[in-house]
């Protein structure tokens, strides 16, 4: 049996200025003239002032001879021999190493304090509490002013030295750490190393499989431990210690041997550390927080311990909401080692955009190159994190 | 199941209790302090060894610092001789009248003497717009709004930047510094992030293709690179972009590039008020036939706006922070004129860094835990509104 429809009726006649399809098109096309405008208004300028102050545009100085020394490179670079280029690969490199390593000692920092703001101990929990509440609330850039000019410049001179234990000398030109010198027999301790890594590898998996089919737990940071760390330290012990170290030796005016760690770099690792652990520790604690309680009381009456039950139970599950801010964090800390140019570390900022742009005159190029790296390091970090989110992501039906 | 087969199940199990556990005795005491402590402080071994470990840290720290700031610190003196060591033969702390003394370059900059009264009537009424904006209670909220987003900043460029016509005198802007340009860099990107912000959060979820575009490359971009690198970018490049008669002054560029910078990141925050907002408050207000400005206007913004207010004020105090950055390229806020007062040879003397450092901080600190108390507290207002 066929229903007769009613007939939609047909839409009411509108102006053609208030037929939203219209409207969104004029909208976007007036949009695009404007910014097409603009773009083309600032090359224009761009092209007549840099005419006007003889600037070539372009990026044939990359291949220039540099001509200035950098105070800490990774890369063989010499200021005589080397390019705009290879102080662009230094820059860099310097910035990836204070980055890389303040990511590290931030987290360590963070997830200790973020535990201990939590903790049933309240002297502890008001201490952590204060370190988040000051050091958030304190301009990174004083608060690395702070660590450059008012403590590690204000150490004493070279001649009267703190020595630390373990001979680590520490001055006003920077920490100075033993450098090991490794001899011929070391390469067997090496692969004593690599062997332990594989052995406890092997044995986590064994352990995993064991604990799945019986239960029964096996004691696997101990034995992963003796694995790297004691066996190569008794291979070690039978060859009579096959490594030396070469001790800074702190004369009247200079320093010799060791490793050298600039204060600048010192001061920019401390403080961004010591910054971003504030940021990682709110995190850590929201991400705790986010797990019910139940949770916690199910693992309690089960007859876990609070340890175990923090390690097995609310750690792994508070760990997807932690990570995603976590990996913001993470940028943020590389974004902010950018402030190296306040106190004078060769990073990419300072080598690039600093002496660089001011070399050459070529702003445009210099500023749109280092915003680029930048950009990159922000583009790959979301994407990985995108990649890593979708497979954490709870599978809901 | 029968009686046998359960019987055999318990017995097959490997432990049942059949006795009574004897109890325990009961807790010695449940109030008091000596129960705080015990339960607060040294419930089991681990946490004993916590706290002696804090209590040693803090009687190292806390009594260091009071002796700096306030028992071996110097309160009166003419130079630099009345903070060293060698001269006073004895310990010295901070040294506070370097700070008197330099107060007025720390507030004011290089600004005109006589013309300061200028910059105290311009704090007098930022006091007042954000009295009566963050005040609950004070009349015509509405009124203040006006005022501090339009009347304001309108007077305060021409008190600050003078008018000749009004016999108010210019000032450049190279001669300001100090709290005065930390509170306008502040004040600047505050008032100028958050209309920007809105509009980018709202062409990010524009259903037209080339806005979307447009706010997403805008806000990505911008919030890709580090603080320092867009302001570099509009020190050095905004010049190249305009005709070279209307080159803007530094302290302009700056403003430029913070302003940009924080409206990025508040698009974001405001995005994600807007993503709170259920569906059914857009499909009712288009339902009851507002236009698109209408919805967002009187629906939509109001309870997006509403529930980022937090996130709003968290904004603002990584704002405030991020003043200190202008510092880099070359303009004087509080940071850079404490900078260039400590390495003056008058008051050059060993704590000198450190008392001027303890000045900024403590400004800082106030500013921002102010702020973030303030965030607090509407997160707890508002909180209490969802309760039921």
């Amino acid at each position: 049996m066929a229903i007769d429809l009613p007939t939609a009726s047909r839409p009411p006649r509108v102006a053609f200025y208030n037929d939203p399809k219209i409207r969104s098109v004029a909208y976007q096309l007036a949009l695009c003239v404007v910014i097409g405008v603009l773009v083309y208004g600032a090359a224009t300028n761009a092209i007549d002032n840099l005419e006007r102050a003889h600037i070539a545009s372009g990026f044939g100085f990359w291949n220039e001879n540099a001509g200035f020394d950098i105070s800490q490179t990774l890369i063989q670079y010499s200021s005589q021999a080397s390019t705009y280029g290879r102080a662009f690969w230094v820059g860099l490199l310097n910035t990836l190493l204070v980055a890389g390593l303040g990511v590290v000692f931030a987290t360590v920092i963070g997830f200790i304090v973020g535990i201990a703001r939590l903790s049933s101990n309240w002297l502890v929990a008001k201490a952590a509490t204060g370190y988040v509440e000051i050091i958030r609330n304190l301009p990174l850039l004083l608060q690395l002013l702070f660590w450059y000019n008012a403590v590690l410049k204000a150490l004493p001179a070279v001649r009267d030295s703190i020595h630390i234990l373990g001979g680590t000398v520490v001055n006003n030109r920077g920490v100075f750490l033993p450098r090991p010198i490794f001899k011929s027999g070391f390469g067997i301790v090496e692969i004593t190393i690599a062997a332990g890594i594989l052995a406890s590898i092997v044995f986590y998996l064994w352990a995993r499989r064991r604990q799945e089919r019986t239960g029964e737990q096996a004691p696997l940071l101990w034995t992963a431990l003796a694995l790297i760390v004691g066996l190569p330290l008794i291979v070690a012990a039978a060859m009579g210690f096959p490594v030396a170290f070469d001790f800074p030796e702190a004369g009247r005016f200079n320093i010799s041997g060791g490793i050298e760690v600039l204060p600048e770099f010192a001061a920019l690792l401390f403080g961004l550390s010591i910054y971003t652990a504030a940021f990682i520790a709110e995190v850590v604690r929201a991400g705790i927080l986010s797990v019910s309680r139940g949770q916690t009381e199910a693992a309690y009456s089960l007859g876990l311990r609070p340890g175990p039950t923090l390690r097995l139970i609310v750690v792994p599950q508070a760990m997807r909401v932690i990570i995603p801010p976590l990996t913001s964090q993470y940028l943020n800390l590389t974004k902010n080692s950018s402030l190296a140019v306040a106190i004078g570390y060769p990073d990419l900022v300072q080598v690039f955009t600093g002496t660089v742009l001011n070399q050459t005159g070529q702003a445009v190029e210099v500023v749109a190159i280092t915003m680029l790296v930048y950009l990159t390091i922000s583009l790959v970090t979301s994407l990985l994190m995108n990649l890593y989110n979708s497979r954490m992501a709870l599978v809901e039906r | 199941m029968t009686m046998a087969e359960g019987d055999l199940a318990v017995t097959e199990l490997a432990f049942v209790r059949r006795a009574m556990v004897e109890p325990k005795a009961p807790p010695v005491a449940t109030k008091g302090a000596l129960f705080w402590l015990r339960t607060n402080l040294l419930s089991t071994p681990f946490n004993i060894c916590l706290t002696i470990v804090i209590v040693l840290l803090l009687a190292w720290i806390i009594p260091d610092l009071i002796k700096f700031l306030v028992t071996d610190a110097v309160w009166t003196g003419d130079n630099r001789d009345a903070c060293r060591e060698i001269v006073q033969h004895r310990e010295i702390g901070a040294c506070w009248p370097f700070v008197w003394d330099r107060l007025p370059y720390f507030i004011y900059g290089s600004y005109p003497i006589a013309d300061r009264w200028r910059v105290d009537v311009f704090f007098l009424l930022l006091a007042i717009g954000v009295t009566w904006l963050l005040w609950l209670r004070a009349p015509r909220r509405d009124l203040g709004a006006l005022y501090f987003f339009v009347i304001l900043p309108i007077s305060s460029f021409i008190l600050l930047h003078g008018w000749d016509a009004i016999g108010l005198p210019t000032v450049d802007t190279v001669l300001w510094g100090g709290v005065l340009v930390t509170i306008v860099v502040a004040s600047v990107g505050i008032v100028v992030s958050l209309p920007i912000g809105i509009l980018l959060a709202l062409g990010r979820r524009s259903r037209m293709p080339a806005v979307r575009t447009a706010s997403i490359v805008f806000i990505e971009f911008v919030r890709g690179v580090p603080l320092v690198t867009v302001l570099f970018m509009a020190s050095v490049m905004l010049p190249l972009f305009v005709p070279e008669q209307f080159s803007p002054d530094k302290l302009i560029r700056a403003l430029v590039g913070i302003a940009l910078f924080a409206s990025a990141y508040m698009a974001e925050v405001v995005r994600a008020g807007l993503q709170a907002i259920p569906k059914g408050q857009f499909e009712g207000a288009m339902a009851v036939g507002l236009s698109y400005s209408q919805m967002m206007r009187l629906i939509i913004l109001p309870q997006a706006l509403k529930i980022t207010v937090p996130n709003i004020v968290n904004t603002y105090i990584g704002l405030f922070k991020d003043t200190t950055l202008v510092f880099i390229v070359g303009i004087f806020d509080l940071l850079r004129t404490i900078e260039v007062a400590r390495i003056d040879p008058h008051w050059a003397t060993p704590v000198t860094s450190t008392t001027g450092y303890a000045v900024a901080a403590i400004f800082y600190l106030i500013f921002c835990y102010g702020m973030s108390r303030y965030a607090h507290a509407t997160e707890v207002r508002l909180a209490r509104g969802d309760k039921r």
